[in-house]
Formats: C-alpha cells, structure tokens, sequence
C-alpha cells in the first residue's frame, strides 16, 4: 500500500472562460481532515471534482500516493468515495436495496445485516421498507451518509455533508468523520457551517478571493 | 467484473419493473405509430405486406429513441451516475450493461408485439419468422448506438431532440438491413446477405459503442 496522503500541486481550475483559481497546492496525510471555504461560486465544487477525477483541471496535477491520480485511477477510485450534492439516491428502491446497488456499483459484495445497522446508526430504522421517494430531504441525504460508511473508503471528498441534516445528525456526523480521521482516514470537506472536532488535524483553504468569518 | 455487470443489470431491471408506466409508454407508441399506416394507406392487402417491414422497422427505430432520453439521465439527475464512474470498475462495462438492460426492457417486448403487428400488415408466416429474427439482431443495435447519443446529449436543454437527429442517421444501416431482409422473402431472393450484414453491423456495434459512449459519458460529466 503506498503512502496514503492526497498531494494537489500548482492546480488551476477554469469553468468556460473564467479562471477560478491557479496555483493551489496543498498535501493531506492520514488522519487529516481539509476544510474547504469559500463564499458561493468561488469554486469550491469544482475542487471537488477535480480532486475526484471527474473534471480534468486546467494545469497542474493531483496525486494519491504520489503518483498521479489517472495513472492510479482503479486504486484511487477503489479507496475514494464521493459524497455529492446529489445523494445518488434512487427514488424507486427502499433504504437497504440503494445500498445494495450501491454496493454492487462499486464491485463489493452487500452485506444485508452491516447495511440495516448503518441505517439504525443513521437513525432510518423506521423507514427501512419505505422507498426513499417518501422519505424527507434530510433522510435521503442519510441514506447517502450509510452508502459512504459501507463503501469503507479511506478517502471521502463530501460537498457540504451536513446540508439538510438536523442538530442530531450534524453531531452523529462529526463523531463519524472524526472516528474516520482517528482510524487513518483522510477526508476533504466543504462547509458553511461549523464543525466541532476535537482531537483531529483540520488543515483549512480558502478558495477565491471573499474574506469569510472564521468558522468552528 | 462479470459481477458488476450483474449488477448494472439487475439495478435497471429493478429500476423498470417500479416504474412499469414508461415502460409500457413505448411499446405503446410502438403498436400506434405502426397502426396509423394501415388507416392512412388503405386496407389493400397488397399494399400493406409491401409498406410493412419498412413501416415496422421504422415503428421500431422510433419507439427505441423514445426510452433512450431517459437511459443515462435519470442517474444523472440523482448523482448516482457520478457514483457509478467513480467505481474502480470500468465505464464501459457500466455502458454495456446498461445498453443491455435498455434491450431487455425495451427490445425484448418489442419482439414480442411485432408479429401480431406483422399478421396486421399482412405478412406471410415465413416473412413474419425473418422479421422477428432481423428485429433480435437489430434492436441491439439501437440500444447500443442509442447509449453514444443518450451519453453525447447528456445534461444539454432539448437533448431528446438533438439525439434524435443524432442517433438516426446512425441507424439507417440496421434500418436497411432489417426491412431489407424481410423484402427479400417477400420477393423470393432470400433474407440471407441482409441478415448477415446485419449480424455484421451488430458485432461493429457490441465492440466499438460501449468505448465510445464511456467516452462520450466522461466528456458530459466535466
């Protein structure tokens, strides 16, 4: 297993003609976490991207271990996972069968009774066989939560995770990003709300150029 | 990897069976597009056996390109498509799968209306056999080309539009072999050289579309 550190450097990312940043460089190692700000449209969604690999950055490059990550794409993909402003939640199917296809989308095999306890942990014991176009905004994007903790990524890239979430949820998920950190995981966060984690190395980049109020 | 694709295919296959509504919206439009020939054109016998492969080969194109709007973008509209290029397996099994889950929801039932349609054409018993058989080679390949202009026009206002124009000229070979191959019965010469070019122009399809449609899907997701 190589060196499990994301290293970004010299990155420039544009969307059409217009230059969000250049020359961003940044490193985060095992247990760290990156919080991402910025104010809206600064391009803080497009960092995602380009750190997931589903955008291709103007200049610069991204690399997972060392190596680039197009050249690694198979493992990169294999220890990353994506949490989007969309869930990726299918309407149609129930709490447990999402997390099945999920699983098998991502070639693992499902384990019924580990996805039942995720989505008690998550706190949708009582929607378990409702499918999820029943379910309320909050709940989907829970749903998305228990999809993130299956997939036993040891990177997650989340685009505003607590969006939609209530004052439970939010607490739930910052014990679950820090046990993440604590156990040798990285992750790469944006958020406009605080998070409360105590005990983890929180590295913070601004994207753009408007001054934000200093959060958490 | 033959799991993941297991996988793509049982995720559709479910996915179409909880909404059975669209499902049944083409073969529909598929029986009325070839039912209004005969009302347009006249009852002759005749006449109708002579229109009839072209007509419901043509029934078939467009009931096809009707369910290919909706092959990649209901996954993209809930992000489940990021998630799925996102998997450490290959696009173009994902592609594949997913072509062939269109044929399975939307091909397979087609095969089994266009007989009856093919006794409403007056098409002789023999005709009807090779239609079938030019039909199980040719509805592949809509679903196959149609997944490269279901990727192209993904997330573009009017893409049903646009990968109407762009996906039937496309089709016009398969077109041409098909009916082509139930003329030949009708006119005694034999359906043998158009079937095999269809089955030709089918094995193109199953190697070089799914590359080029993963491809297509990368480009439409930056």
């Amino acid at each position: 297993m190589p060196d499990q550190v994301l290293s970004v450097h010299d990155l420039a990312c544009a969307r059409g003609e217009r230059l969000l940043f250049k020359g961003m460089a940044f490193s985060v190692a095992a247990g760290e976490l990156l919080l991402v700000q910025g104010g809206n449209g600064q391009g803080k969604t497009s960092l995602l991207r380009l750190l997931t690999g589903l955008a291709r950055p103007e200049a610069g490059e991204i690399r997972w271990g060392g190596s680039p990550i197009r050249k690694v794409q198979d493992d990169y993909h294999a220890a990353m996972y994506y949490l989007g402003h969309a869930n990726g939640v299918k309407d149609d199917l129930n709490p447990v069968e999402n997390l099945r296809f999920a699983d098998g989308l991502q070639g693992r095999r499902f384990d019924a009774g580990q996805g039942v306890e995720t989505l008690k942990r998550l706190g949708l014991e009582r929607c378990l066989d409702l499918p999820c176009r029943v379910l309320s905004f909050g709940q989907r994007r829970r749903v998305a939560l228990a999809a993130l903790l299956l997939a036993g990524a040891t990177l997650w890239i989340l685009d505003e995770p607590l969006t939609g979430l209530d004052v439970h949820a939010v607490a739930l998920m910052e014990t679950l990003i820090r046990e993440h950190l604590l156990a040798g995981g990285l992750a790469v966060a944006t958020t406009h709300q605080a998070l409360k984690l105590d005990g983890v190395r929180v590295q913070r980049l601004l994207v753009g150029n408007v001054a934000i109020p200093e959060l958490a | 990897m033959f799991r993941f694709l297991l996988a793509v295919l049982r995720r559709d296959l479910t996915l179409a069976a909880r909404r059975r509504g669209d499902w049944l919206i083409a073969q529909f439009f598929f029986v009325m597009v070839a039912s209004l020939f005969p009302l347009g054109v006249g009852p002759e016998p005749a006449m109708l056996s002579r229109i009839g492969p072209g007509v419901l080969w043509v029934a078939a194109t467009l009931a096809s390109l009707l369910s290919l709007t909706r092959l990649f973008a209901d996954d993209h509209r809930d992000g489940s498509l990021e998630h799925m290029l996102l998997s450490p397996e290959p696009t173009v099994l994902l592609v594949l799968g997913k072509s062939l889950a269109h044929w399975l929801i939307y091909g397979v039932p087609l095969l089994m209306i266009a007989p009856v349609l093919g006794i409403q054409f007056h098409l002789p018993g023999e005709a009807i056999a090779v239609l079938e058989f030019s039909l199980l080679l040719g509805t592949p390949i809509l679903s196959l080309l149609g997944g490269i202009g279901a990727a192209l026009t993904l997330g573009l206002r009017g893409g049903g539009v646009l990968l109407t124009l762009l996906i039937l000229p496309l089709y016009i070979p398969a077109l041409i072999f098909g009916a082509g191959a139930v003329d030949g019965v009708l006119a005694g010469t034999g359906p043998a050289a158009h079937l095999s070019l269809l089955g030709a122009f089918l094995c193109l399809c199953l190697m070089i579309a799914p590359w080029i449609a993963a491809a297509a899907l990368r480009v439409s997701m930056e």
